[in-house]
């Protein structure tokens, strides 16, 4: 004779699950409290790991992502003499798309007993600056370093081209100079050669050692000292967002399609390798505090659930006399601590959320948080409680239903 | 054919294994006719408790055997066991074990989740089950707000849902007053006398005078 099993639907099992946990709802509250801690802290943590990750990236960004540079590798090439930066470089690289502006500097070497002054050399009431150091750059160059100009103006393509005897200055040499105000038209003498000063910078967004340099045009800089020596020439480009990668695979062609090997193109460093790094660095120690957090909740659910096992033992006592298989009452107490976990998790993710848009509206950042982060909380919840639900589930099941109903 | 018992009991028995070995039921004969009306006397200790273990299918006999509705107990699997308790037997116990969050229907309702019965049966059943034991008007109260002998009908109507073969009860009136106790034995006699087989424990032998026949355990050995 073939006997029906004991069953319990799914729906009853929850519904039953729900009205375990509404028996003593204050005591579930607190005993979710963990879990919501928990998962509040690890949302939390990793929300603002991120968050301040991206703040830091778009610090960085902004100036390191649009920014290439390429070096003059010419003389390590055997049989190779020469610089090789063409004479149109600036037009050459200009004309690549996603370029802002580029061009090429190098640092003068004065010659021994030259000097930089503000009067010709034997003139009674001159201060030279030996600090001061000698730069030479194209238009473009003086352009992609994104200065700010105290006063008068920056050089151009025409005094580039003309080899102008101009000249800007830093602010911090203009200083040392005693160059103070443009409009009585005052003068540098490199050597013996005199440059009108037509501007002096007050900052810059790239390259600062030109703030205590004086820069004058290439052109004229080769005229009078000829190609760079020592210190080779470099070629700075600025890049629309994003195109800094292409840019440096382009530029050597660009400039030398006869022999690019003549030239290194430094892209800025990938954003998303930087950000990983970061974030590291910031949340390992957080993350572990949570994951504490997370025991602390899973030890408190369990401590819970197997007093209210003891305590109920009459219940399920009871329901083993109607007719509950000891898996009903297993899967009856985890479906229970199940639920406080997903409860908790849920919360936790909630208040987690909250506090990452607040701080983050505090700091004025933008929030930054994985949708999969915070979809996973709700399960990590439930993962905590049905670990933690286990052990008393299992006692639960244990008990002998003739000696629970004597009680 | 005419149906089994409802209880067969051939030298059912059952003894604690040692050291030192306990014979808590000293192998015994019995058979309870369906809608008979059966109870159960003996001091504390002597076997009582054992006995409905065994009539409840909440143990099982060490030797002999014991056959519920002509089922032989031994022969089915534990699972199955657990079926035949939930749907064949309806437990009373002293202490009523009603669950004190939940309503009186709910309460009644609970005697049916394990079987699986749809919601709207459930619900149905179980104010039918509470309307036969009189609490037709207190199917919503929490049985905080109940009498003692009010909960107990609430009990008898959990036990009589699943439609049992076997009423069961233990000391049904163990913690009522006399009057109280006497309108739920006026209760058991109704149940009886609509066909309903009754098996009560007591120590009391008021109550066991209520039955049609006198069963006493003494020393874990059943005299008839």
């Amino acid at each position: 004779m073939k006997l029906p099993r004991s069953r319990m639907s799914l729906r009853d099992l929850a519904s039953e699950a729900v009205a375990g946990i509404m028996q003593r709802p204050a005591r579930s509250a607190l005993t979710a409290v963990g879990t919501v801690l928990g998962v509040g802290a690890l949302i939390a943590v990793t929300g603002l790991t991120s968050t301040a990750a991206s703040q830091i990236d778009a610090r960085f960004s902004e100036l390191t992502a649009t920014e290439v540079t390429v070096d003059d590798i010419a003389p390590d090439v055997p049989g190779q003499a020469g610089p090789a930066f063409p004479s149109d470089a600036d037009a050459q690289v200009q004309r690549l798309h996603g370029v802002t502006a580029a061009g090429v500097s190098w640092h003068v070497r004065l010659q021994p007993g030259q000097d930089i002054a503000s009067g010709p050399p034997g003139a009674i009431y001159t201060t030279s600056d030996r600090q001061a150091q000698l730069t030479a750059a194209s238009a473009g160059a003086l352009r992609a370093a994104g200065p700010t100009l105290q006063q008068g103006r920056s050089y151009d393509e025409f005094h580039d081209q003309h080899r102008e005897h101009v000249a800007v200055l830093g602010a911090a040499t203009a200083a040392r100079l005693g160059i103070t105000d443009l409009r009585n038209q005052p003068a540098v003498f490199i050597g013996s050669s005199p440059f009108a000063v037509i501007g002096i910078l007050a900052d810059v967004q790239r390259r600062p050692d030109l703030l205590s340099s004086v820069i004058v045009p290439r052109t004229t800089a080769e005229e009078l000292w000829g190609p760079p020596t020592d210190d080779r020439a470099k070629m700075l480009i600025t890049t629309q967002l994003g195109a800094a990668a292409q840019i440096a695979a382009e530029a050597p062609v660009a400039l030398r399609p006869d022999h690019p090997d003549y030239l290194r193109a430094t892209p800025p460093p990938d954003p998303r390798s930087l950000r990983s790094g970061v974030e590291n660095d910031l949340g390992q120690l957080f993350l572990l505090l949570a994951a504490v957090c997370l025991v602390i909740g899973a030890v408190g659910i369990a401590n819970t659930t197997l007093v209210a096992v003891l305590e109920r033992s009459g219940e399920i006592g009871l329901r083993r006399a109607l007719g509950a298989r000891a898996r009903h009452i297993t899967t009856q107490f985890l479906a229970e601590s199940m639920a406080l976990g997903l409860l908790g998790g849920l919360v936790g993710a909630s208040l987690g959320t909250v506090t990452i848009v607040a701080v983050a509206a505090a700091k004025q950042w933008t929030p930054v948080l994985h949708p999969a982060t915070i979809a996973t909380a709700p399960l990590l919840g439930l993962a905590t409680g049905l670990l933690a639900g286990a052990y008393p589930a299992w006692r639960a099941s244990r008990i002998q239903p003739a000696e629970a109903l004597r009680r | 054919m005419s149906a089994p018992p409802v209880i067969e009991l051939r030298q059912a028995g059952l003894t604690y294994p040692g050291p030192p070995e306990v014979a808590a039921l000293r192998p015994c004969d019995l058979t309870v006719q369906r809608g008979e009306y059966i109870t159960i006397v003996g001091p504390s200790g002597a076997g009582k408790s054992t006995f409905l273990n065994i009539i409840g299918l909440l143990d099982q006999p060490t030797s002999g055997s014991y056959l519920l509705d002509g089922i032989d107990t031994a022969a089915v699997t534990d699972a199955e066991r657990t079926a035949l308790r939930g749907m064949r037997i309806g437990f009373v116990f002293q202490s009523f074990h009603l669950l004190s969050h939940r309503t009186a229907r709910e309460n009644v309702e609970l005697a049916m989740v394990y079987q699986r019965t749809p919601r709207g049966t459930r619900k149905q059943r179980a104010e039918q089950a509470l309307r036969r034991v009189g609490l037709g008007h207190r199917l919503d109260a929490l049985p905080t707000r109940l009498s003692g002998g009010e909960r107990q009908r609430v009990a008898i109507a959990r036990a009589l849902a699943a439609e049992p073969s076997l009423l069961l009860c233990d000391e049904p009136t163990g913690n009522l007053d006399s009057q109280t106790a006497a309108s739920v034995l006026d209760l058991l006699d109704g149940l009886h006398h609509d066909g309903m087989t009754v098996v009560v424990i007591t120590h009391d032998l008021e109550v066991a005078r209520r039955g049609q026949r006198t069963i006493t355990i003494r020393d874990g050995e059943v005299l008839a």
